[in-house]
Formats: structure tokens, C-alpha cells, sequence
């Protein structure tokens, strides 16, 4: 950014004469120097941290909410404050707007100041040019002009574009009428402001995304499916400009989804393959296929793409009343818990009339009853086992109010007892247990698998990868090319040695070369400019033998 | 040789290369030791720039590096060398063992990374005279490797689904590598500060202070290694977000591991504008650089601990 732009410009007004429009002169250069761009990267660093300790609602709902129970003192607080959607506060987004302008505002300008200097070519040679960072004289064999198209080719070889210049500012008997003005290293700048250029172009990305984005999930248990609309979505988060009709209209049904874990080893227990085979109907009316989708291998249609996020196990349960009529058969999703597929869920079985019957439950893929209560050893299905517990009274399904379909409000509901304690029972596959006083029997027929299935469209990625990719071009000549001016003056050795008799007539002439050279953006490492200036001398030694 | 065996042998390996280097470190403080404090002339380079006469001063012969003692210097650089060969080898059949590329946890991460640091910094010895900061950059690789054997080991063992992808080849490989050039840079820019507040006391004639580069010397290779490692940072972070593009459907979600490698990104970021700010150079930029690696080493090690995020299997 423009450390030395702002550095030329005049001091600013003291207050008092100060008007709005040179306020803002002043507001603008500020915001626009090196000094406030570097105060607000350090800002905006800063100012992401608590989104890391903060639990983000948009990633991370559930734990967002786990949060704010475990820190009850804290939450009001960081309501007001936007803890829990930093990355979309206004003080946050005030801080990277801050920062994007005041880029815009020193990028801008420097794309003109190197159109410019891309078009001029470099000053003549001052008039001592002992006073370079770097210089040395080459005495070789040849003429001056000789010397001159010598070390033009030298420079020309080593990348450098070289003016011949009327050499108007040497002292006398230093130089010759005409003398190379040398410059290389454009790119550095031009990579420099490409850099620049795409950061803003990855922030249009985003913006892009945040209006025209959208995520969507969809718990599918195994065997069902669902067709791509917002209304079958469990969550959805979209963008200001997102148009449900734009959502492409397929349909897609999980006929299998397989869990795999490694069984022994060091590793044991943890997931080897989470693979769903699915049929897709691009369209209405559109042949199906099959296809799968797997952990980093998503389904992409139309641009959407389905991934598989978290899995876990659906009991098969089936209540029956005291008639052994049917009065609940579902596949029910469990909440896994733990590494090992403990999972929580429950049953609810409205009875009009009749006071309803909750049943709270326990599952576990390879379940045993230890005494610390029931344990799962194992997430893979060897020895399924359904805990329950169950309540009669009022589920409040009547009352209009969404409900969690993982829990069960029990203020109006009573446990059910069987021999003075809480009732209970631990289910395995084909197992039933009779329920107390005579309501019926609840039964594990089988167990099924469920999926949560994100279906998103990340609007503008396209935009975000081509920015990303231009800032990496854009760095590289940034940081590893050298901006570097030289400068050659030739003169002939008879002439400062006029008086001298070792040049003898019709010999050889011999010609001092001077080379002097500078780094446009100081490095401190004046050595690497004192070597390019050795080789050259060579170069031309070398050009001329 | 079937995994088990490469496993038993890579973990055989790293202790070995632990040994090695322990016997680098050692020779490395002989050398401290029983060689006399060398008296630089501070920054000899600079008199060259600013119109000093070049005869005068600037060529005297160097002061010698080739003292008796350096004997010290040169089993200790030998034996660094045959270190870092030896924890290669131990990476190569981790790999073998697990049947993938060796950075696939925490420990992985580690000795791959020690491991890459120990050749950048045998590779920037051919360009610049880094044997007499050497004892520093073996010290922290034992303590790291050490670290890497004692908390961070787990046995080798094939990956979870969710990093089976030839994005963790590239995005980590990224990360690692960037990793071992900030860490080479951390460690000059600490040296640099060391240096840097001995010179303006005016007294670097200590046997640890004289045996230092000047604190010019110190910060340009401070500046390069970083220069080195802030596009392949870059690349990682990059390479991240599209494979979290395709693994987790959105390029982007403020995960902590994400929200960390883009703070240690910005205040690199600030470290590189720095250097070319007035009034910022020198010992401020290296004080940003420094806390720019705070930020990574909490991002490797806190993160992981600390919070629970889409990077949580990196395994501790």
C-alpha cells in the first residue's frame, strides 16, 4: 500500500482552518496509508478470535446452544455483542470493509503511478554515480561505443530494459555524450497490484454467496427419500437474493447407507467408509439412476451439491395397544452421542382420547448393561440393544408448538412404574416388552440407518477459486522480484589519461565502464546487488573478447 | 516388509534421529564452548552503500570461521545431516506403514515437519553461513520431535473417511512445508532480537552473541525464509478451502482451524507491509512475525485441544 504516497503529500491543515472537504482529504489519506492498513489487519485478526471460542451458529447450531446453557452469566452479553454470528456483525464487517477500502484506495492510484513508470523510461545517470548503493568501473578493451552496445546486449541478456540516454549530468571527463539508463523487475508491482486486485475480487465472491447461496439439510432414513424443496429441508440458510424456484428440481431416495468401522487395531471403533447408494431423478419425469455418494465424494446436479454430513441409527419400533392393534410402526433417528453411537431418541404415540404414551430411549450398536448403566462398546451393529423408559399423560402435540422430535416434554406427563420403581427394559433385535398397566407392548423389529444430507450451492466459488488463484500468481513475482535500476557511463582511459604513453597509437582502445545500480524497494541486502553488478562487468568483458 | 514392521522401524528410526541430533546438539555446544568469541565487525557490508570509499574498509579479510575449535562445528553439522537423514527415512516408512502419505495427524505432522525444517535449513546453509545458528534450529527440532514422541504418538493406522482425499496430500503438504520455513524464520528472528538489542548496547562480545550473524544479516534471512513461506501458506489455506468445498460443501465456514490459519495469515500479512512501512522496520516487523507464530503454533496445537471443530480428528 502507499507508504510512499501518503509520505508526499502536504502536511494537513491545523483544526481550525480545517473544512469538511479537507476533513475528509485527511479522513481519506489516513484511511488509505500504510499505518491505518496495518492497524486495521491487526484489528481484523484480532476480531476473529472470539468467533473461534464462541461457538458460531451458522457452523456449529448445536453447539452454539450447548454454549449458552453452560455459560448463562455470559450469553446475554454476547447476544448483544453477536458472539454467536461474528462473522456477519456489523463491527466485524466494518473492520474487512475498512480494510477493502482503504486497499482500494492505495491500489487504485498506484495502478496509474505504474502505468505511468511502465511507459517512462528510467532518468539519465546522475552525475555521480559513486554514490549508488552499488557501482563498480570495468576497464576492458574496445572503444566507447563498442563498450556501450556491449553492455546494452549484457543487460538486454539479464532481462533489463535499457534506454540510451544523452548523458548530460557527468562531470566532465567521466563520461561520453551517450550512456544506458537500465530498468527491470515491472513485474514485482504488476504482481503486487494483481495480489491486491484479487483479494477485493475474493470478497465479491463471498458477497456474491452470501445473497445468492443457500444450505439446506435433510435428515433421510434409510429406504426414504425426499424431493429438493425448501419445505422438505430440517434447516435452511440462504442468501438475501435466493429464490426457492431456483433450487433444481430433483428428486433423491437413500436405498442404502452402510456405516463401516474399523474393527480392530489401534484405530478401532473409528468410521473406515460411510457410503449411501441412492436413486436420483434429475427431474420430473427424468429416468432414475443410481449413484453413491460418499465422505469427500458428493453428488453434484446442476451445480447443487449433496454431501453426507452426520449419520446415525433408526430403530425399527412398533408400540401395540393392549388389542395388539398396531398403533406405532416408524423407523425413528437417533442422536448419536459418542464415538460409539450411543444414540438418544424417542417415541411418541398420540392416542386421541386416550392419554398418550412416551417412550424415551437408549440405543446402542453393540450395547451391554455395565454398572454404570448401558454402555456401547462398538458404533458397528453387534449386538443392538434398545433401552427404554416411558411416560403416560399429555405430549402437548395438539398445542401448535413446533416440537423437537428428539425429546419429550414431560411436565404433564407421568412415568410409568412397574414393581415400585421406573419401568424399564432393554430391547434386542426381535425382542418385546410388555408395557405397565396393561397399555400395550413395544417391540425392536430391525435396525435401519438415517443420514443428514446437506444440499447446497455455494453462489460465486467459481469467482472465489479464480481470485484465490490470482492473489497466489500475484505473490509470487511480489515477493521474489527485484525492482533494480542501472546505470552504465563509458569513457575512453586515453582521454582522463590524456598525458599517458602506455596507450600507444593504433592499439587497441581501452574504455573505463562505470555500472551503478540501486533496488527500487530498499532490501537492505546490498551484496545480492553488488553480485548482479560484478556479472554484468563480466558480461561485458566477455561480449567484447 | 509388511506395516507392522515399518511401523516398528519408523518409530525405531525417530528415536534414533533423536539420538543423532542430541549428539549434533552437544557437539554444537563445544563448539560454544571452547571456541574464542570471534569480534565481527558489526553490518561490515553497509559502509559499501553509503559512499564510503570502497578501498578503506570494506575488504579487509573477513573475520575467520576456521578457528581449531570449529572441528566442534564440523561434527556437529555432520552429524545434523546424517539426523535429518535418519528421521527421512523414519517418515518414509511411517508412510509405508499406514499406507498413505505421513501427515495425517498431529504426530505425522510433526516429524514431517521437523523434518522438512531440518532441510531448509541445510539447503539456506549453502546461500548463507548458518553453521554458527545452528545449535538453535537443532534445539528445536529435539524438542519438537521430542514432543511428537511422547504426547503427540499414536501407532500408524489408516485414516477416516472424511480425510481420504488427494486434497490432504496438497492442503497439508502446504501447510507443513509453510510451517517449516515460519519456523526457520522464527527462529532467525529471535536471534535477530538477541543480536539486534546486543548491538545497541554496543557489546556482542559474548561467545554466544560474536558467534552470531550481525542482526542485518539475521533479519534479511529472517525476511526471505518468510518470503519463502507466506505464498505456500497462502496455497494451504487455498488448497483448504476447496477441498472443504468438496468435502463439506461450502469453501468457507469459520471452523476454528480455518478462522486460526487465516489470523496467522493476516498477521504475516501485516509482518510483509510492515517491512516496508517507516518507523516499522526492524525490530517491530520482528515482533509481528513473532506473534505471527504464536497464532500457527496455537493453531496446531490450541485449536486442536481447545475446540471442537470439522478439524477436531487431527488426532492428540
Amino acid at each position: 500500500m502507499t507508504d510512499t504516497l501518503t509520505r508526499r503529500q502536504p502536511p494537513a491543515p491545523q483544526p481550525p482552518a480545517m473544512s469538511p472537504l479537507e476533513a475528509g482529504r485527511w479522513a481519506w489519506r489516513q484511511l488509505t496509508s500504510m499505518r491505518v492498513a496495518l492497524f486495521l489487519l491487526f484489528l481484523l485478526a484480532v476480531a476473529a478470535v472470539p468467533g473461534s471460542i464462541v461457538p458460531q451458529r451458522e457452523a456449529n447450531p448445536l453447539a452454539a446452544v450447548d454454549w449458552a446453557e453452560r455459560n448463562p452469566a455470559l450469553t446475554p452479553w454476547a447476544e448483544r455483542l453477536g458472539l454467536f454470528d461474528v462473522y456477519s456483525t456489523p463491527w466485524f464487517s466494518a473492520i474487512y470493509l475498512l480494510l477493502m477500502i482503504s486497499l482500494v484506495g492505495c491500489i487504485i492510484p498506484r495502478i496509474g503511478t505504474h502505468w505511468r513508470a511502465l511507459r517512462t523510461r528510467p532518468p539519465a545517470p546522475p552525475s555521480l554515480l559513486t554514490r549508488m548503493p552499488g557501482h563498480r568501473d570495468a576497464t576492458v578493451q574496445g572503444a566507447p561505443a563498442e563498450v556501450l552496445a556491449a553492455a546494452e546486449q549484457a543487460l538486454r541478456a539479464r532481462r533489463f530494459r535499457v534506454h540510451r540516454v544523452a548523458d548530460t549530468r557527468a562531470r566532465p571527463g567521466t563520461g561520453s555524450a551517450t550512456a544506458l539508463a537500465a530498468e527491470r523487475g515491472y513485474l514485482k508491482e504488476t504482481g503486487n497490484l494483481l495480489f491486491h486486485l484479487s483479494l477485493v475480487l475474493i470478497l465479491v465472491a463471498v458477497a456474491l454467496g452470501s445473497l445468492y447461496g443457500y444450505r439446506g439439510s435433510v435428515l433421510v432414513v434409510e429406504g426414504s427419500g425426499f424431493a429438493n424443496s425448501p419445505i422438505q429441508y430440517d434447516g435452511l440458510t440462504a442468501g438475501a437474493r435466493f429464490d426457492a424456484r431456483d433450487l433444481p428440481p430433483f428428486a433423491l431416495t437413500v436405498d442404502h447407507f452402510v456405516m463401516e468401522f474399523e474393527p480392530d487395531g489401534p484405530t478401532m471403533g473409528s468410521p473406515s467408509n460411510f457410503e449411501a447408494t441412492v436413486t436420483l431423478e434429475p427431474y420430473p419425469g427424468a429416468a432414475p439412476e443410481q449413484r453413491t455418494v460418499r465422505v469427500n465424494a458428493p453428488l453434484s446436479i446442476d451445480g447443487t451439491l449433496v454431501h453426507l454430513l452426520n449419520p446415525g441409527y433408526a430403530p425399527l419400533v412398533t408400540v401395540r395397544d393392549a388389542d395388539g392393534e398396531v398403533v406405532y410402526r416408524q423407523a425413528v433417528p437417533f442422536l448419536p452421542q459418542d464415538p460409539m453411537f450411543t444414540s438418544t431418541g424417542v417415541v411418541k404415540v398420540p392416542r386421541g382420547d386416550e392419554p398418550d404414551i412416551g417412550i424415551q430411549g437408549i440405543f446402542l450398536p453393540t450395547g451391554i448393561i455395565g454398572p454404570n448403566g448401558p454402555e456401547s462398546l462398538f458404533p458397528g451393529l453387534g449386538n443392538p440393544v434398545l433401552v427404554i423408559t416411558a411416560w403416560q399423560g399429555d405430549l402437548g402435540l395438539d398445542d401448535g408448538v413446533t416440537q423437537s422430535v428428539y425429546r419429550i416434554d414431560t411436565t404433564d406427563m407421568t412415568q410409568l412404574q412397574a414393581d415400585g420403581e421406573p419401568f424399564r427394559a432393554a430391547l434386542g433385535v426381535g425382542d418385546s416388552a410388555q408395557l405397565p398397566d396393561g397399555l400395550g407392548t413395544v417391540s425392536l423389529d430391525a435396525v435401519s440407518t438415517w443420514v443428514n444430507l446437506q444440499v447446497s450451492r455455494n453462489a460465486g466459488k467459481e469467482v472465489a477459486l479464480a481470485g484465490a488463484a490470482l492473489a497466489v500468481i500475484g505473490l509470487m513475482p511480489t515477493l521474489f522480484v527485484r525492482r533494480r535500476r542501472v546505470w552504465v557511463r563509458v569513457r575512453s582511459a586515453s582521454t582522463s589519461g590524456a598525458a599517458s604513453p602506455t596507450t600507444p597509437a593504433g592499439a587497441s582502445p581501452v574504455t573505463v565502464a562505470t555500472i551503478a545500480g540501486l533496488d527500487r524497494v530498499a532490501s537492505g541486502d546490498t551484496g545480492a546487488l553488488d553480485d548482479e553488478l560484478a556479472a554484468l562487468a563480466a558480461a561485458i568483458e566477455k561480449e567484447l573478447t | 516388509m509388511n506395516a507392522d514392521t515399518a511401523a516398528y522401524l519408523s518409530n525405531v528410526l525417530v528415536d534414533a534421529a533423536m539420538v543423532v541430533w542430541a549428539v549434533a546438539l552437544a557437539a554444537f555446544a563445544a563448539d560454544l564452548a571452547f571456541a574464542s568469541p570471534v569480534r565481527h565487525e558489526v553490518s561490515r557490508r553497509v559502509p559499501v552503500g553509503v559512499g564510503a570509499p570502497a578501498e578503506s574498509d570494506a575488504h579487509e579479510p573477513a573475520p575467520s570461521t576456521d578457528r581449531p575449535a570449529s572441528r566442534w562445528l564440523g561434527v556437529g553439522m555432520g552429524t545434523l545431516v546424517l539426523g535429518t537423514v535418519v528421521l527421512g527415512a523414519g517418515v518414509l516408512l511411517r508412510g509405508i506403514a499406514a499406507g498413505r502419505v505421513p501427515w495425517g495427524n498431529m504426530y505425522e505432522f510433526a516429524i514431517t515437519g521437523s523434518f522438512l525444517v531440518a532441510v531448509a535449513f541445510l539447503l539456506l546453509g549453502r546461500r548463507y553461513d548458518l553453521k554458527t545458528f545452528a545449535i538453535w534450529v537443532t534445539g528445536v527440532l529435539l524438542l519438537t520431535v521430542g514432543l511428537a514422541v511422547t504426547v503427540l504418538y499414536i501407532p500408524a493406522a489408516p485414516l477416516v473417511p472424511a480425510l481420504r482425499s488427494p486434497w490432504l496430500v496438497i492442503h497439508v503438504a502446504a501447510a507443513t512445508l509453510a510451517a517449516a520455513f515460519f519456523t526457520l524464520s522464527m527462529i532467525a528472528t529471535t536471534l535477530y532480537l538477541v543480536r539486534d538489542t546486543a548491538e545497541r548496547r554496543g557489546s556482542t562480545d559474548g561467545r554466544l552473541l560474536s558467534r552470531l550473524p550481525d542482526s542485518a544479516t539475521l533479519d534479511r534471512i529472517a525476511y526471505r525464509v518468510t518470503a519463502f513461506g507466506f505464498p505456500i501458506w497462502t496455497f494451504a489455506v487455498v488448497a483448504g478451502a476447496i477441498w472443504a468445498e468438496y468435502a463439506w460443501g461450502r469453501y468457507w465456514g469459520w471452523d476454528p482451524k480455518e478462522t486460526w490459519s487465516l489470523i496467522t495469515w493476516i498477521v504475516y500479512a501485516a509482518y510483509l507491509h510492515a517491512r516496508t512501512t517507516t518507523g516499522w522496520r526492524g525490530r517491530k516487523a520482528a515482533i509481528i512475525s513473532l506473534v505471527a507464530y504464536a497464532t500457527l503454533l496455537f493453531n496446531f496445537f490450541g485449536v486442536n485441544i481447545a475446540f471442537v471443530g470439522l478439524h477436531s480428528y487431527g488426532g492428540v
